[in-house]
């Protein structure tokens, strides 16, 4: 059964070599809870690019 | 009583002036020059150029901001600078035209003690022809996103082919950098995926051949050479991060393209190769190249040593190492720290106005000898965060802490965040959210990918999209100086 995530992929297209994220990808990307973790990491990661920063 | 002058009211000069006002209190005079009498948040000009928010939400005026801050504002353009003052008079000055306050045209010389360029950049349309109208404006064929005003203008158009497209007719939408030797491809990123979204939620996407136009030579390169980060158990290149979300969504690219025609409905381009093409389109937002505003420089005899404080793009020299050599050569040591012009040691540099010493990007060029490679970004956070180093530096100065800059801004010790979403919403949507560490990578220092693979990052979801809503409420809040604004970190 064709994959609804690639099934717009033409063979030997530029999009043909390259990495397609799938449905678990996708559900993550939108799941509240895991997207609140991912938020409170994302800015610790900004936080801590801030303080490397300046001089 | 000292008087700083910054030429510029964008991220960097703003700034600037904000922190140097505050620091330096009523003893001493900060004045801006800008010509603009409102300040743009730039990053959201996106949303703007997709009908998400309007003019006034991504804008607000200068003047009463500067009153309450205790700056001096002159809504004016700055045309030369006098290092050396004039015949009679050893004091330096800038000659500014004024924009607005009801002065617009007259000529003025506004003497400093100190002396900020944070002037950004000149939108150099007329770079391409067709691009731009011949006059220094953006041309009739294209549309673009660098200004508020053209963000709106964008809206408007890209409505018109939506509802084209709801009648039933194939739209063809071209988006990119409409220059071999632009920069900002973030820009052209996030508007794609924007139109891309919106296109979705109206329900036309499946009439729209939707394609990526570049200068990079490979998709990812952001004119930072790429970058590497650790994702899904693999250390990925921004490239195969970047073609994945293309081809996710179903969108085309071309990589490696010099823009030098633009007419109606069609774009030439020149490709690394050295095969010319053609690209049709029904709708496009190309991004113009960036140069110097065309500052002059006079001595004190009046010849013209413009040369002397600007590189031939009409950015300014500062302490960076300007000797041409090889890509193989490059050096993160070769960027810019005091950002402190070498010749006049009381005028400084900041965001798009410094000249970098070399591109960031591998240089490349046609088998014709034209060169098609991004050139260096320095907008938004490291902007800023120069602006907030130089004044530093120059209020040290000032009250006589130091005769040299105590602070540094290098962009090869410096990180950078960029979040670019695709759609408004707060739970429809997904933005990207990427850490970079160092913006100029170190090979020396990091071995491989050029950057510290702990503060490199990239991912995609709905909590970037929350970091993108809150960045905007909180540096618009932090650029009218409203209380706290000092908490916010640049």
């Amino acid at each position: 059964m064709a994959d609804k995530h690639v099934k717009h992929i033409k063979a030997y297209s530029p999009q043909f070599g390259t990495m397609i994220p799938g449905s678990f990808q996708k559900f993550l990307r939108t799941c509240v809870l895991y997207q609140l973790v991912r938020f409170v990491i994302i800015n610790i990661k900004m936080t801590v690019l801030i303080l490397k920063s300046h001089h | 009583m000292a008087r700083l002058v910054i030429l510029g009211g964008g991220v960097a000069g703003h700034t600037a002036a904000s922190f140097a006002a505050k620091w330096l209190g009523k003893s001493h005079e900060v004045v801006v020059v800008t010509p603009n009498s409102k300040w743009n948040w730039i990053p959201s000009n996106i949303w703007v150029g997709v009908g998400e928010m309007t003019k006034s939400d991504v804008t607000f005026d200068l003047a009463p901001v500067y009153r309450k801050a205790g700056i001096t504002y002159k809504q004016a353009k700055a045309v030369s600078i006098n290092p050396e003052g004039k015949e009679g008079s050893d004091k330096p000055f800038v000659t500014i035209e004024y924009t607005g306050q009801n002065k617009a045209g007259e000529s003025e010389e506004v003497e400093y003690d100190y002396l900020i360029n944070a002037t950004g950049p000149k939108l150099n349309f007329d770079a391409t022809p067709g691009l731009g109208d011949g006059q220094g404006h953006m041309g009739e064929h294209t549309v673009s996103v660098c200004t508020a005003d053209h963000a709106v203008h964008a809206a408007h158009e890209l409505q018109k082919v939506f509802e084209k497209a709801k009648k039933g007719e194939r739209q063809k939408i071209l988006i990119g950098t409409g220059h071999g030797m632009c920069t900002c491809q973030g820009a052209a990123f996030e508007y794609i995926f924007n139109v891309e979204h919106k296109a979705k939620e109206a329900g036309v996407r499946d009439m729209l051949d939707i394609t990526y136009i570049t200068n990079e030579s490979f998709l990812g390169d952001f004119g930072m050479g790429g970058i590497h980060f650790k994702f899904g158990g693999y250390i990925t290149s921004s490239k195969v991060f970047a073609e994945s979300i293309y081809s996710e969504r179903g969108m085309n690219w071309i990589t490696g393209a010099h823009v030098n025609k633009v007419e109606e409905g069609k774009v030439t381009y020149e490709t690394l190769t050295g095969e010319i093409k053609e690209q049709e389109f029904d709708f496009a937002m190309l991004i113009p190249p960036f140069a110097g505003v065309g500052l002059k420089a006079y001595a004190k005899d009046g010849s013209d040593i413009t040369s002397t404080l600007f590189a031939p793009n009409g950015f300014m020299k500062v302490d960076a190492n300007y000797t041409p050599k090889p890509y193989e050569e490059w050096k993160a040591s070769d960027w810019p720290s005091t950002l402190q012009n070498p010749t006049y040691n009381n005028i400084f540099a900041v965001g798009i106005a410094f000249a970098p010493p070399h591109i960031i990007s591998k240089p490349m060029q046609s088998p014709n000898k034209t060169p098609i490679n991004p050139t260096p970004p320095r907008t938004g956070m490291p902007s800023a965060m120069m602006g907030k180093a130089v004044a530093a530096s120059v209020c040290d100065m000032i009250k006589g802490v130091s005769d040299k800059p105590t602070h540094t801004a290098n962009m090869s010790e410096m990180g950078a965040a960029c979040v670019a979403s695709a759609g408004k919403g707060l739970f429809s949507g997904t933005a990207a959210a990427m850490t970079v560490y160092p913006i100029i990578p170190d090979f020396e220092k990091y071995p491989g990918t050029g950057r510290d693979l702990n503060g490199t990052s990239g991912e995609i979801g709905l909590a970037a999209h929350w970091v993108k809503h809150i960045l905007h409420f909180v540096f618009l809040w932090k650029a009218k100086l409203k209380p706290g604004w000092t908490l916010i970190p640049e």
